[in-house]
């Protein structure tokens, strides 16, 4: 099975780093990855936003044309994308910055309220890590142990405790998805 | 018996050269040979000629050789110097090839402060295409581009390269010098052993603006030439050190 | 293996310092600027050299310098500083000099985009820079192949004294894939008696240049070099072949749009129809021969070939199988990429076309 997923939001969102931990993760799972991110001006401020591949056949195309799965960190993103992911596929909108609903109802969409799942474990910094939880309880791409395993690789010394921050980030998110 | 007084000097290869009667790149070669020799650097030293009449400079020095494009003997240098650091590195530059076409490459040298040194031979005109003007020419100088004369509202006036690159921090010693005469060729000798000295000593950028005719091309005698050089080019570009930075460092 | 993820302008790098690359020297343009990023601090780990030039002309020209005294010397860019580096790749032609030269190509004409293009195959295949030369132009479609090609890169610069360019676009220098750092031995190191190193014990100078006035010298000159190209272009070309037995139809791109038609002819698959893909990895020398016989079985139809440009490679196609098969083009402009959906489509028409 092919993955083919787009994560878009404003810069500064985390947009980038939440591909990258992404195709981090199912590399860890011995999955074929790919991340292209979209890039130039728009790394300045505004729209920013990558195409994951993960897929347990050789990478074709890593540029992601009609997601079946789509990540909207904000609601210029949901509108941008929302018409070209492909039939049956699936929507998860942050709802914290995105207020607008998804239209299609040939797929699954989720609503994350990301910066109140975070502000109340009081760093809005892990908003990220709580659509990443909720994405995986979504789709089951992934295991969370293999997310939890790579935290506890990036953050060390000083930084060691961010992962268990970002660990209940992760389950935050999960939390969300029925 | 007889007695050897004067020989060619073993810095320079036993070949004719293709220069015009009464050019001065020929004694401008010699200078360098001398210095190489008596700086024991023949056997290391590597040489950039430029495009324009010293192009076969190569095949006229005792040492090693690159041609390189026109202006970038500079970026050129730079990439033999900072690979082969203890290699005395010089180019050789015409004024059309190093401050018109090759003026950022220069300049960037001078500014990285470039542990190289560059024997600019400035003689106010383009030799080898065939006279045309040069960003050195002088006011009122006829060349084949500039034949009512150079014109300041038109042209501008020439640029003295070695004060401008002596604005820069990486130039550690820059002199202007001719060889129009032999207490001329003295201090023109003194200053490219200097330079060159200056260089194995690693302390930045050196560079020897050599004043130097172009008979064929100014449509003057040999004689007249050297005159030239030192009665009307010596007025635009006064003879002398512009940079020393040694002792001071 | 280990598998490591790596951004593919840093992963080109990485692979230039691992194969032995001596001296970088750059200038700032996207997409390729993770390039000399990754060198300024890198190859001063390595007590290498690295040098910002103030152009890509200085740039080239150092290149020059640098592997005139014998160095293993790389640059890199992107499009418009590629069209600056024609000088100097002529002059490193001309001069007979190894060098690595990597263009991460977008899209043009003039400042253009900085998406990904393939619009310089004419420029980098044809005759780079002005005069008769050519160089081995290498084109990867992934990052674990840049990495690989990273050092016969170096090692076909020195064993043919040409330039070499790794031919890739701003996709790949800028996307992530995992790749495996392989333990392999580097060519034996080529001998350069040429080089301009001090003349030292030698017993003459020597003269890199390029410079032959004398026209009989010149033209002996670029008949040595001609019997260069052609021994070069003995030796086996590169290319991949998937799917291409059976084929009715067979696609014809490389890097990047070798991706995307792979991924077109797999969905095609599934559909019954029968595409297979025929892959240069060198460029120059182009796989003539291969394509050949690829393109000339009797189950061939028709050939498409597909490119990130108004239609370069495809002249190579054409002239290679001389109007034995029909050849198709299909290409995006201007830093548009190709999907696949528009390439399946496009072979769904010619087949029904091809039919009738």
């Amino acid at each position: 099975m092919t993955r083919e997923i787009i994560i878009a939001g404003f810069g500064g969102q985390g947009v980038m780093s939440m591909g990258k931990t992404l195709v981090e993760a199912g590399m860890a799972e011995g999955y074929n990855v790919s991340w292209v991110p979209s890039y130039g001006p728009e790394m300045r401020g505004g729209t920013a936003n990558c195409a994951v591949v993960i897929s347990d056949e050789p990478v074709g195309s890593p540029l992601v044309v009609q997601p079946n799965e789509l990540i909207a960190m904000n609601g210029p993103s949901l509108k941008k994308f929302e018409p070209h992911v492909e039939e049956g596929g699936l929507i998860l909108v942050n709802s914290s910055q995105a207020l607008e609903k998804v239209h299609r109802t040939d797929v699954r969409a989720f609503y994350v309220p990301s910066m109140e799942e975070a502000g109340k474990l009081g760093n809005f910094k892990v908003a990220n890590m709580v659509m990443l939880g909720a994405y995986i309880a979504a789709t089951g791409a992934l295991k969370m142990e293999t997310l939890e395993q790579m935290l506890s690789r990036i953050f060390t010394g000083s930084k060691a405790p961010l992962v268990a921050l970002n660990i209940q980030a992760l389950q935050a998110g999960a939390a969300h998805i029925k | 018996m007889s007695q050897i007084v004067y020989q060619r000097s073993a810095g320079l290869q036993d070949v004719e050269t293709h220069y015009c009667p009464g050019c001065h790149h020929g004694i401008i070669h010699k200078l360098i040979a001398e210095t190489l020799v008596e700086l024991d650097l023949c056997a290391s030293a590597v040489g950039i000629c430029p495009v324009g009449c010293a192009v076969y400079a190569g095949n006229y020095l005792n040492c090693d050789f690159i041609e390189a494009a026109h202006g970038r003997a500079p970026a050129v240098a730079t990439g033999v110097k900072r690979t082969r650091p203890n290699l005395p590195v010089f180019t050789y530059q015409g004024d059309g090839d190093l401050a018109a076409i090759g003026a950022a490459e220069i300049m960037h040298a001078a500014m990285r402060g470039e542990k190289f040194t560059t024997i600019f031979v400035n003689n106010a005109i383009y030799g080898m295409t065939g006279g045309q003007m040069a960003p050195t020419t002088l006011e009122g100088q006829k060349s084949t581009t500039s034949q009512l004369g150079r014109d300041r509202q038109h042209h501008g006036l020439p640029v003295r390269m070695a004060e401008l690159l002596s604005t820069l921090d990486g130039m550690a010693y820059a002199e202007r010098v001719c060889v129009a005469d032999m207490p001329s060729l003295h201090k023109a000798k003194r200053a490219i052993k200097k330079a060159f000295t200056l260089q194995m000593q690693g302390i930045g950028f050196t560079f020897v603006e050599v004043l130097s005719t172009c008979p064929t091309n100014w449509g003057m005698s040999p004689v007249a030439a050297g005159q030239w050089v030192k009665d009307t080019m010596t007025q635009y570009y006064p003879l002398g050190v512009i940079k020393d930075v040694e002792g001071t460092l | 293996m280990q598998k490591e993820l790596w951004k593919g302008n840093e992963a080109i790098a990485e692979a230039a310092v691992r194969a032995g690359c001596d001296a970088y020297f750059g200038y700032p343009i996207t997409p390729q600027n993770e390039i000399p990023e990754y060198m300024s601090r890198r190859m001063q780990e390595e007590n290498r050299v690295f040098v910002q030039a103030e152009s890509e002309l200085a740039a080239i020209n150092m290149v020059y310098g640098a592997a005139a005294a014998g160095m293993r010397a790389m640059t890199s860019s992107s499009s418009p500083g590629i069209s600056l580096k024609q000088e100097g790749i002529s002059y490193l032609i001309g001069a007979e000099l190894p060098a690595v030269i990597v263009n991460m190509m977008r899209g043009g004409p003039g400042l253009g985009t900085i998406q990904p293009s393939q619009s310089d195959y004419f420029q980098a295949t044809r005759s780079p820079g002005h005069g008769d030369g050519h160089m081995i132009v290498l084109a990867p479609s992934g990052i674990q192949e840049a990495v690989d090609l990273m050092q016969d890169s170096f090692d076909l610069a020195d064993r043919w004294r040409t330039p070499v360019m790794m031919l890739a676009d701003g996709m790949i220098g800028q996307m992530m894939e995992p790749i495996a750092w392989k333990q392999r031995p580097a060519a034996p190191a080529v001998d350069k008696p040429w080089a301009t190193t001090g003349q030292g014990e030698r017993g003459h100078t020597n003269f890199v240049t390029s410079l032959r006035l004398d026209s009989v010298d010149n033209e002996a000159f670029n008949e040595a070099l001609q019997q260069k190209y052609a021994d070069i272009g003995r030796q086996k070309t590169r290319y991949e072949e998937v799917d291409c037995e059976d084929a009715e139809l067979i696609l014809v791109a490389f890097g990047t749009t070798a991706r995307i038609a792979l991924s077109a002819a797999r969905k095609l698959r599934q559909e019954g129809i029968r595409a297979g893909l025929f892959r240069p990895i060198t460029l120059w020398p182009f796989p003539t021969l291969a394509l050949q016989q690829v393109a000339g079985r009797p189950n061939v139809r028709a050939v498409l070939t597909v490119e990130m440009s108004a239609g370069q490679m495809v002249e190579d196609v054409r002239l290679a199988l001389c109007g034995a098969k029909p050849v198709h083009f299909f290409g995006r402009t201007g830093g548009m990429i190709p999907e696949p959906a528009q390439v399946a489509q496009e072979i769904r028409r010619i087949l029904k076309e091809e039919q009738a």
